[in-house]
C-alpha cells in the first residue's frame, strides 16, 4: 500500500503579483517618503528661481550714438515673413515691377572691403581698406515685397566662397553652381517671376542657363522692387574664456559687385534705377554704406550687412531662461539613486524581492514610477519658468528670439523628458552600483561634467563637440531653439549654445545610455544575490 | 585627539573604498588633464593671447574634485548609513573631536593624493603640451614647478581639492545622508559655472565669480592674465575655504546639538 502525499498550494491568487500591483507599490514608496517630496518641490524651486535670476540678471539698454540718452530696450530687430528674428542690411539699387517680369546681368567682379571704423566721429563717413571678399558675401539679383526689413523676398547671387545660391525668405537657401566670379570667368544670373513663382537662373556664357532653384513666395503682392543687390557680413573672430564663455569681436565689411549687360523684361516700371540702403537709419544713405555707380547697362553696387537669419547677438535665446535644469537634474537624480539604493541601505530590497520575485518588473515599476514623477515635476517647472523668465527678460529690455510654437513646446516638454529619461539612467546606476554616494557622482559627473567642459572653452571646439555626441550631454540638444544656418558664418559651437547633433538625435543619445545602463542594471539584478 | 586621529584612520586604512577613490582621484585628474593638453592645439602663426599652459594642464581637477567630493562625503555619510556614528560617538563623546579628527584625516590623505595628481597633471602637460605647438619660441616655455605662477597653480590646486573635500565632508555632516550630501556638494560645484554662461549682465557675471567656490577657488589656477580675473588667485582660494569653513561650523554644531 502506497500512500501519494500532495504538496501545499497556496490558496491566493497567483494573479496578485502583477505589474499594476508592482507599480502601485512602487508608486506608494516613493509618495510616502516626506523627504522624496519636499526635494520634489526644492527641484521645481531651483528652475523657477535661476530662471528668474537668469532674468533679473540681464539687462539691455541702447543709444542712438553719443550724446544721446541710453533707454532700457534693445536695437530694432527686423522679424522675416515667417516671424524669425533676421538680418535686413544691405545695397538695393532697384525698380517696381508689376505683375512678371524677369532681369538678367552679368557678374563680373567682386570686391571685398574692410569697413574702418572711426572711434572719435562714428557718425562721419567710414573709410575702407582692401580685404579679402567674405565667404558669404554675397551679390546678385533680387525681388523684394518691398524695401522694409524683413519683408519677402528671393534672390539669385554669388557668393564669396560658397557659388551661385538662391536664396529666399532668409532662411532658404539652394546652392547652385561653384566657383567665384573675376573678369575672366563672368557669371550670367537671370530672376523670373511669374505670379508669386521666382525661378533664379545662372550662365557661364548667357546662353547655356541652368536653373539653380524654384520657389513661391505665396501672398506676394502685384507690384514689388526688383533689381541688384549686395552685402557683406559681419567678420567675426571668436575667442573664448574659461568659465566666462566666449566673447566675438570683429568688424563690418563690403563687396563691391561689378555688373553689366543689365537687361529688363516684362512689368518694370520705366526711369532711372533708385539705390536704397534697406534697414539703415535715416542720417545714413546709400553713399556712406556703399552705393552704386551706372553707366548704361554697367553698374557697380557696394554695400555692407547682410540678408540672412540672425540667431545669435541681438538677444537671449528662450531655453537660456532654463539654466536651472542642472539644479532640478542633481535633485532628480539624487532621487532616482535612492529610490533604490535606499532599499539596499535598508534591506527592504530584500522585502521588495520576495514580495515580487520578478525582478525585472521590479526595476520596470521603478523605472516608470521615478520617469514619470520627474517628467511631470519638470514640466511644471519648466512650463511656469520659460514664460515668466522671458516676461522679466523683456521688462528688462533684452530681446528674446521668437520661435514658433512648436519648438517652444519642444523645448518645454524636451526638457522635462530630458530629466526624466536622467533620473532613469540614475536609477539604473544605482542599481548597478547599490552605493548612493557613488552613483550620484558617476551620473552628476556623465551629464554634467562634458556639458561644462563643452561650454565653458576648456576644450576647444573639436573636441568639444565631440562630447556633445557620444556622452549623455548631447541630450541638452533637445533645447537648442534657434538653428545652424549653413549659410551664416557663425561660429555654431557648443559655447554659443549650438549642438552638434539635432534635437532629437540628442536626446536618443542620451536614452541610449539609460536604456544601456537599465538593461545592465536588470541583468546584474538578477544575477545578484540581494 | 591622538586616538581619534589613530581611529579615524583605521576606518579609512582598512576598507577597500578610500583607497580605490584616491587612486581613482588620481588617475582621473591626470587623465582629464592629458586628454584636454593633447586636444589643445596651436597654430604655427602663435597661439591664442589668452591660452593657460598651467590651467590646460590643471583642468583635470574638474573630474578629481567629484570623487574627492564622494570620498569625504563617505567618511561620515558611511557611519550614518551603516549606524556605524552611534558607536563613534559612543566611544568618543566628544564630538567636535570626532569631527576634527575626520576633518584631519580627510585633508590629509588628499593633500597627499592631490599632491600626486598635480604634479602628474603638470608632468604630462610638460611632455605635451610643446608637441602641440606650444614651444619656447611662441613664448611657453615648458612648465616647471621652479616658475612662480605654476608653482601656484600646481600647489593651489591640491589646497583647493582639500578645500572641496572639507567642504564635502561638512556638507555630510550636516545632512547626514551620502547621496543627498553629494548632490548638493556637486550642485553647488558645477551649477554656479552653468548659471555663469546664462547670465549676460556684467556685473552680476563678476559677483557670481567671485562667490561661487569652484570658480573662485579654481582662480588659483590662473597663470596668464591674472589682473583681469573678477577675484584674485589667494582671494578666490579663500572664498571657498571661507565655504568650507562655514559649513564645518555649521557642521559642527549641528553634530553637538542634534541627535545621532
Amino acid at each position: 500500500m502506497t500512500a501519494t502525499a500532495t504538496s501545499h498550494r497556496s490558496a491566493v491568487e497567483s494573479g496578485r503579483a502583477g505589474f499594476g500591483q508592482v507599480l502601485r507599490a512602487e508608486w506608494t514608496k516613493f509618495r510616502t517618503v516626506r523627504g522624496w517630496l519636499i526635494a520634489t518641490a526644492v527641484a521645481v524651486l531651483i528652475m523657477v528661481a535661476l530662471g528668474w535670476l537668469t532674468g533679473v540678471g540681464s539687462h539691455s539698454s541702447y543709444d542712438n550714438g553719443p550724446g544721446t540718452p541710453t533707454v532700457t530696450g534693445h536695437p530694432y530687430v527686423p522679424l522675416g515673413p515667417d516671424g524669425e528674428a533676421v538680418n535686413d542690411r544691405f545695397s538695393l539699387v532697384h525698380r517696381s515691377l508689376a505683375g512678371d517680369g524677369s532681369i538678367t546681368a552679368r557678374l563680373t567682379s567682386l570686391t571685398g572691403a574692410q569697413v574702418l571704423l572711426n572711434h572719435d566721429d562714428p557718425s562721419a563717413p567710414s573709410e575702407t581698406e582692401p580685404a579679402p571678399v567674405q565667404p558669404w558675401a554675397k551679390a546678385g539679383l533680387i525681388v523684394k515685397e518691398n524695401t522694409k526689413q524683413g519683408s519677402a523676398y528671393a534672390a539669385i547671387m554669388v557668393t564669396g566662397e560658397h557659388g551661385v545660391r538662391m536664396q529666399y525668405n532668409f532662411t532658404g537657401d539652394k546652392a547652385g553652381p561653384t566657383g567665384t566670379v573675376s573678369a575672366g570667368s563672368p557669371r550670367w544670373l537671370r530672376l523670373t517671376r511669374t505670379g508669386d513663382t521666382l525661378t533664379g537662373y545662372a550662365s557661364p556664357d548667357g546662353t547655356n542657363w541652368t536653373t539653380v532653384g524654384t520657389v513661391r513666395l505665396a501672398g506676394l503682392p502685384s507690384t514689388v522692387q526688383a533689381g541688384l543687390f549686395a552685402a557683406s557680413p559681419v567678420v567675426e573672430n571668436v575667442s573664448q574664456h574659461l568659465g566666462g564663455g566666449g566673447r566675438v569681436t570683429g568688424g563690418k565689411s563690403q563687396l563691391t559687385a561689378g555688373f553689366d549687360n543689365l537687361t529688363t523684361a516684362g512689368g518694370f516700371a520705366g526711369g532711372d534705377w533708385t539705390g536704397t540702403a534697406v534697414g539703415s537709419d535715416d542720417a545714413q544713405g546709400l553713399d556712406q554704406r556703399g552705393g552704386f555707380q551706372q553707366d548704361g547697362d554697367t553698374m557697380s553696387v557696394s554695400g555692407s550687412g547682410d540678408i540672412a537669419p540672425d540667431v545669435a547677438g541681438s538677444g537671449d535665446a528662450m531655453e537660456q531662461t532654463l539654466a536651472g535644469v542642472f539644479g532640478t537634474l542633481t535633485v532628480m537624480v539624487v532621487l532616482g539613486v535612492l529610490f533604490i539604493t535606499g532599499e539596499y541601505r535598508r534591506g527592504m530590497i530584500r522585502t521588495s524581492l520576495a514580495a515580487s520575485p520578478r525582478r525585472g518588473r521590479v526595476l520596470a515599476a521603478k523605472a516608470l514610477v521615478i520617469g514619470a514623477v520627474t517628467f511631470v515635476v519638470s514640466l511644471v517647472a519648466t512650463a511656469v519658468t520659460v514664460p515668466l523668465a522671458e516676461h522679466i527678460l523683456r521688462g528688462n529690455g533684452n530681446f528674446v528670439y521668437p520661435v514658433t510654437g512648436l519648438t517652444q513646446l519642444r523645448v518645454i516638454v524636451g526638457t522635462a523628458a530630458l530629466l526624466a529619461v536622467a533620473s532613469v539612467l540614475a536609477l539604473a546606476v544605482g542599481t548597478i552600483m547599490r552605493r548612493s554616494a557613488g552613483a550620484v557622482a558617476t551620473v552628476i559627473v556623465l551629464i554634467v561634467l562634458p556639458y561644462i567642459l563643452a561650454i565653458a572653452g576648456v576644450l576647444p571646439p573639436g573636441p568639444s563637440q565631440w562630447l556633445l555626441r557620444i556622452t549623455p550631454a548631447a541630450g541638452f540638444a533637445i533645447q537648442q531653439s534657434l538653428p545652424a544656418y549653413p549659410q551664416l558664418s557663425r561660429a555654431f559651437t557648443p559655447a554659443f549654445g549650438f549642438y552638434p547633433l539635432a534635437p532629437w538625435a540628442g536626446f536618443a543619445v542620451l536614452c541610449g545610455w539609460a536604456a544601456l545602463a537599465l538593461a545592465a542594471a536588470g541583468y546584474l539584478l538578477r544575477r545578484r544575490d540581494v | 585627539m591622538r586616538s581619534a586621529l589613530h581611529a579615524e584612520w583605521t576606518k579609512l586604512r582598512t576598507v577597500p573604498g578610500p583607497g580605490a577613490l584616491l587612486v581613482a582621484a588620481v588617475a582621473l585628474t591626470v587623465a582629464l588633464g592629458t586628454v584636454v593638453a593633447a586636444t589643445l592645439t596651436c597654430p604655427a602663426q602663435g597661439c591664442a593671447a589668452n591660452l593657460d599652459a598651467a590651467k590646460t594642464s590643471l583642468s583635470g581637477v574638474q573630474l578629481g574634485q567629484a570623487v574627492i567630493a564622494v570620498l569625504a562625503v563617505l567618511a561620515v555619510g558611511g557611519e550614518y548609513s551603516t549606524g556605524m556614528i552611534r558607536t563613534t560617538l559612543t566611544a568618543m563623546p566628544r564630538r567636535a573631536t570626532v569631527l576634527a579628527a575626520k576633518a584631519v584625516t580627510v585633508t590629509g590623505l588628499v593633500l597627499v593624493a592631490g599632491a600626486v595628481a598635480a604634479l602628474g597633471s603638470v608632468l604630462a602637460g610638460r611632455l605635451i603640451l610643446p608637441g602641440n605647438g606650444l614651444t619656447p619660441e611662441h613664448g611657453y616655455p615648458p612648465l616647471s614647478l621652479t616658475d612662480g605662477p605654476t608653482l601656484r597653480a600646481a600647489g593651489g590646486s591640491v589646497l583647493y581639492l582639500a578645500l572641496i573635500g572639507l567642504l564635502s565632508l561638512s556638507v555630510a555632516t550636516i545632512v547626514r545622508d551620502s547621496a543627498a550630501a553629494i548632490g548638493l556638494v556637486l550642485g553647488v560645484l558645477y551649477l554656479f559655472p552653468i548659471v555663469l554662461h546664462v547670465i549676460s549682465d556684467p556685473d552680476w557675471q563678476r559677483h557670481l565669480q567671485q562667490i561661487a567656490p569652484s570658480n573662485a577657488g579654481l582662480a588659483i589656477q590662473t597663470t596668464v592674465g591674472v589682473p583681469d580675473l573678477p577675484i584674485g588667485p589667494w582671494a578666490g582660494l579663500g572664498v571657498l575655504a571661507a565655504w568650507a569653513a562655514g559649513a564645518l561650523l555649521v557642521g559642527g554644531l549641528l553634530l553637538r546639538l542634534r541627535d545621532t
